[in-house]
């Protein structure tokens, strides 16, 4: 039996998760296996913490992550890098945006944004931590990380770019698909 | 070709190929999408109605009309549909008429997680659960056939799983089915006494015929495996099942009302030991045990939230799950939760500041003003189901008297007011109460993702449509102080609730300003403080906007530039005038 790839994508309600996954779901369903994508909408979008799941393989059952098995955590913010670490698999990686949000106990001083966040990752995953805004930017707009995210995933599961530019031109909104297919490249490349 | 299909996306494509041409709804996480998706396809007319009573009212006016229909809702839209659905239930259908439920184990965006599986055996009509997309396609086509060959409404359920997760789905072409023929049958459809004692006892021998007709349903099938451990299951669980135990035999269940016994008895007498995998409720467990047959159910699974793989895994092998538990949680401490919460430049950020500030007590209702009980803002006491912000108001000012209520509002929002607060308050207005009531008028149903409503001036199609004038219905039922305030406008907001909760009337405050998310619609520009002149008070922070941030020495805020959109409220908080405003920025 094949194994089923998992990836998470974790990050925080508006930062654009959604879009990467639907990327990503189609890239996963051109390389003709099974695919199944488990999202959360409604209340949890409001700026709190999302998570979207991505398995795919030869035979998918459950449409949900188990802790311990996530090939890839691909975060878009750190503090969520931190919280859903225990779900990646012993000799899983977690990409990392290195972009951090306050949550509401931190804005109102009822926590503290934990120090150190990529020395608590490096020291249980192989752990790549990617500037995606400023990258972004480079690539003509901020609202591109997702898109340079999945770049570098794209990268670390040694899948060729020209499926994921032709999911990226699909589903992106028309006047941003030039902007969004260097961001794209620009992760591919990235390191 | 296959299509990767949410379960919602593929239920709107399993109606168009049915040839459904009818489908209303109210939206409610998880079943939004499912109404949303029919805008795909102009064969069928949708419609949002302003609540699920209605749209349940709507779909059984149209299959006695003749037509098949889809209706669907969140599984506490039933609660509110249940006085249509218990009757509909004796009268039966014409053109196929389905139901869908989807319910919400775990509440990610729900009240409660009740188990609607019950409606069906309340109402004693067929019941459904597919357990991913190209079932839920394929399952309701099937659906619409035994609605018309048994006579009956059919409960479709489906879990927040199986309605957000997408899976493959071979797409085929739409079935046109002609309208059936329209003949006035007042035994069959009108519901005296003396015609409802007829239609009684054709419900129960309906039920008898579905029963017989799911021992040999092709929705159901028996998986063979080991014949140690058999597992009786169904919708999104049948998943965890596979997953977590590939070599035990499984009966899948597709029908789960009226259960087939025979099949049943012969599936548990086949194995050694025989466990019922269902979430929440013991619901398929009670009547198998009923019937006199030994399975485990409910003594194993919990009853309260979602289940997985890992948990059934864990459960069937006699694995501890304190320790597993254990591995996870040492971390999870020291991370700060991040809960949802109101976004920069909400329309309804302002009013509870203000209610915050001036201590009042909150009857609340659904929707994103709901966050309005997160700290900082901290301003909710109730908040019970649609609607009931105002009622609650009522019935607190009768228990303890007018002076109770004059620091208490009822906190609304405008779709949830067409929804159903019309009623809580022209009670008010009847029954003699003083209730001041707010309606956050943004001008969309928010929290589902923006959905339009009577009050919006748009259909579902986004065709234009009448209006509501909010004032003018108001005032029709019958409240005589009625204002129109910007919640962008902190002393105008202050000012007038402070007003309204003093007066001996029924009053009705309208904060109206388009929530930000709508586009084209936000405030625009950015603020920016001016720490020089910052003395640290922190009654910005009051605000609980998370584009806000103190990070810098004392507690001088700092404003995240791509998070703010210029709303102008922290301006307002700030005595000291440290906090401006670049209007052009970009």
């Amino acid at each position: 039996m094949n194994k089923v790839t998992n990836i998470l994508i974790v990050g925080v309600g508006g930062q654009g998760t959604i879009l990467a996954s639907k990327v990503l779901g189609q890239v996963a369903q051109g390389l003709g296996k099974e695919v199944k994508v488990s999202e959360i909408h409604g209340m949890s979008q409001r700026g709190g913490s999302v998570v979207t799941q991505v398995r795919f393989g030869e035979k998918v059952y459950s449409p949900v992550i188990g802790v311990g098995s996530a090939d890839v955590i691909l975060a878009f913010e750190k503090l969520e890098a931190l919280r859903w670490l225990p779900y990646l698999a012993p000799d899983g990686v977690i990409i990392v945006n290195d972009q951090e949000i306050d949550p509401m106990p931190v804005i109102t001083g009822a926590a503290d944004y934990p120090e150190d966040i990529y020395g608590a990752l490096k020291t249980v995953a192989k752990t790549i931590v990617v500037p995606a805004l400023e990258m972004a930017k480079k690539a003509g707009s901020a609202k591109a990380v997702n898109i340079v995210l999945l770049g570098v995933l794209a990268n670390i599961l040694n899948l060729a770019q020209e499926s994921w530019l032709k999911a990226i031109e699909e589903l992106v909104p028309p006047k941003t698909i030039e902007i969004n297919k260097a961001a794209f490249r620009a992760g591919f490349s990235f390191e | 070709m296959k299509k990767l299909l949410s379960g919602n996306e593929a239920i709107a494509r399993g109606a168009y190929e049915a040839g459904v041409t009818v489908a209303a709804a109210y939206p409610g996480t998880p079943s939004t999408e499912i109404l949303e998706n029919f805008v795909r396809y102009p064969e069928i007319y949708a419609e949002w109605s302003p609540n699920e009573k209605v749209a349940l009212e709507v779909g059984i006016g149209a299959s006695i009309a003749g037509a098949r229909v889809l209706v669907a809702m969140k599984h506490v839209g039933v609660n509110v549909a249940a006085d249509p659905l218990m009757t509909v239930a004796y009268t039966g259908v014409n053109g196929g008429l389905v139901l869908v439920s989807a319910d919400d184990p775990g509440m990610h965006s729900s009240q409660n997680e009740q188990d609607n599986r019950y409606y069906a055996k309340f109402a004693q009509i067929p019941l459904l659960e597919p357990s991913d997309s190209q079932e839920a396609k394929d399952m309701l086509k099937v659906a619409y056939k035994i609605s018309e060959e048994f006579d009956t409404p059919v409960l479709f359920r489906t879990t927040t799983r199986v309605a957000h997760s997408q899976s493959l789905v071979e797409l085929e072409s739409r079935q046109e089915v002609p309208l059936k023929d329209y003949v006035k049958d007042a035994k069959k459809y009108v519901m005296l006494p003396a015609h409802a004692r007829l239609r009684h006892p054709v419900v129960e021998e309906r039920r008898e015929k579905l029963a017989a007709y799911n021992e040999t349903s092709s929705l159901n099938r028996v998986e063979p495996g080991s014949i140690k451990i058999g597992i009786i299951t169904s919708g999104i669980v049948y998943q965890y099942v596979k997953e977590a135990m590939p070599e035990a035999s499984v009966l899948k269940l597709g029908m789960t009302y009226p259960l087939p016994q025979k099949l049943i008895t012969d599936f548990v007498n086949s194995v050694d030991t025989c466990y019922v995998a269902e979430e929440l409720e013991p619901f398929m467990e009670e009547q198998i045990k009923a019937w006199g047959l030994k399975v485990i159910g409910k003594e194993l699974f919990p009853r309260i939230g979602e289940l997985s793989a890992e948990l059934i895994a864990q459960k069937l092998s006699g694995q501890d799950q304190s320790e597993v538990a254990a591995a996870g949680s040492n971390q999870a401490e020291a991370i700060p939760v991040r809960p949802p919460v109101l976004c920069p430049g909400c329309p309804h950020r302002g009013v509870f500041y203000t209610i915050k500030k001036l201590q009042l007590k909150v009857t609340g209702d659904i929707g994103c003003y709901t966050l309005g009980a997160t700290p900082p803002l901290s301003s909710m006491d109730t908040c019970i189901c649609m609607g009931a912000s105002i009622g609650n108001a009522h019935g607190m000012e009768k228990a303890r008297g007018k002076e109770f209520v004059k620091n208490l509002v009822a906190v609304i929002g405008d779709s949830t007011f067409m929804h159903s607060g019309l009623t809580g308050l022209v009670n008010v207005v009847y029954n003699s109460g003083i209730s001041t009531v707010l309606i956050l008028d943004n001008s969309t149903t928010a929290m589902t993702g923006h959905q339009d409503h009577p009050g919006t001036g748009l259909t579902l199609n986004k065709q234009e449509a009448p209006q509501v004038d909010l004032v003018a219905l108001v005032k029709a039922l019958g409240a005589k102080r009625v204002q129109v305030v910007d919640p962008y406008d902190l002393k105008a907001t202050e000012q007038a609730i402070k007003t309204e909760v003093e007066a001996e009337e029924p009053s009705v405050i309208i904060f109206k300003r388009p929530c930000v998310l709508l586009k084209g619609k936000g405030p625009k520009g950015c603020a920016y403080v001016d720490s020089e002149i910052c003395l640290n008070c922190t009654e910005c922070s009051k605000l609980g906007c998370p584009a806000l941030v103190y990070k810098g020495e004392g507690y001088t805020p700092d404003v995240n530039t791509t998070l703010c959109n210029g709303c102008g409220l922290c301006n307002q908080t700030c005595r000291y005038g440290a906090i401006l405003k670049e209007d052009s920025y970009e």
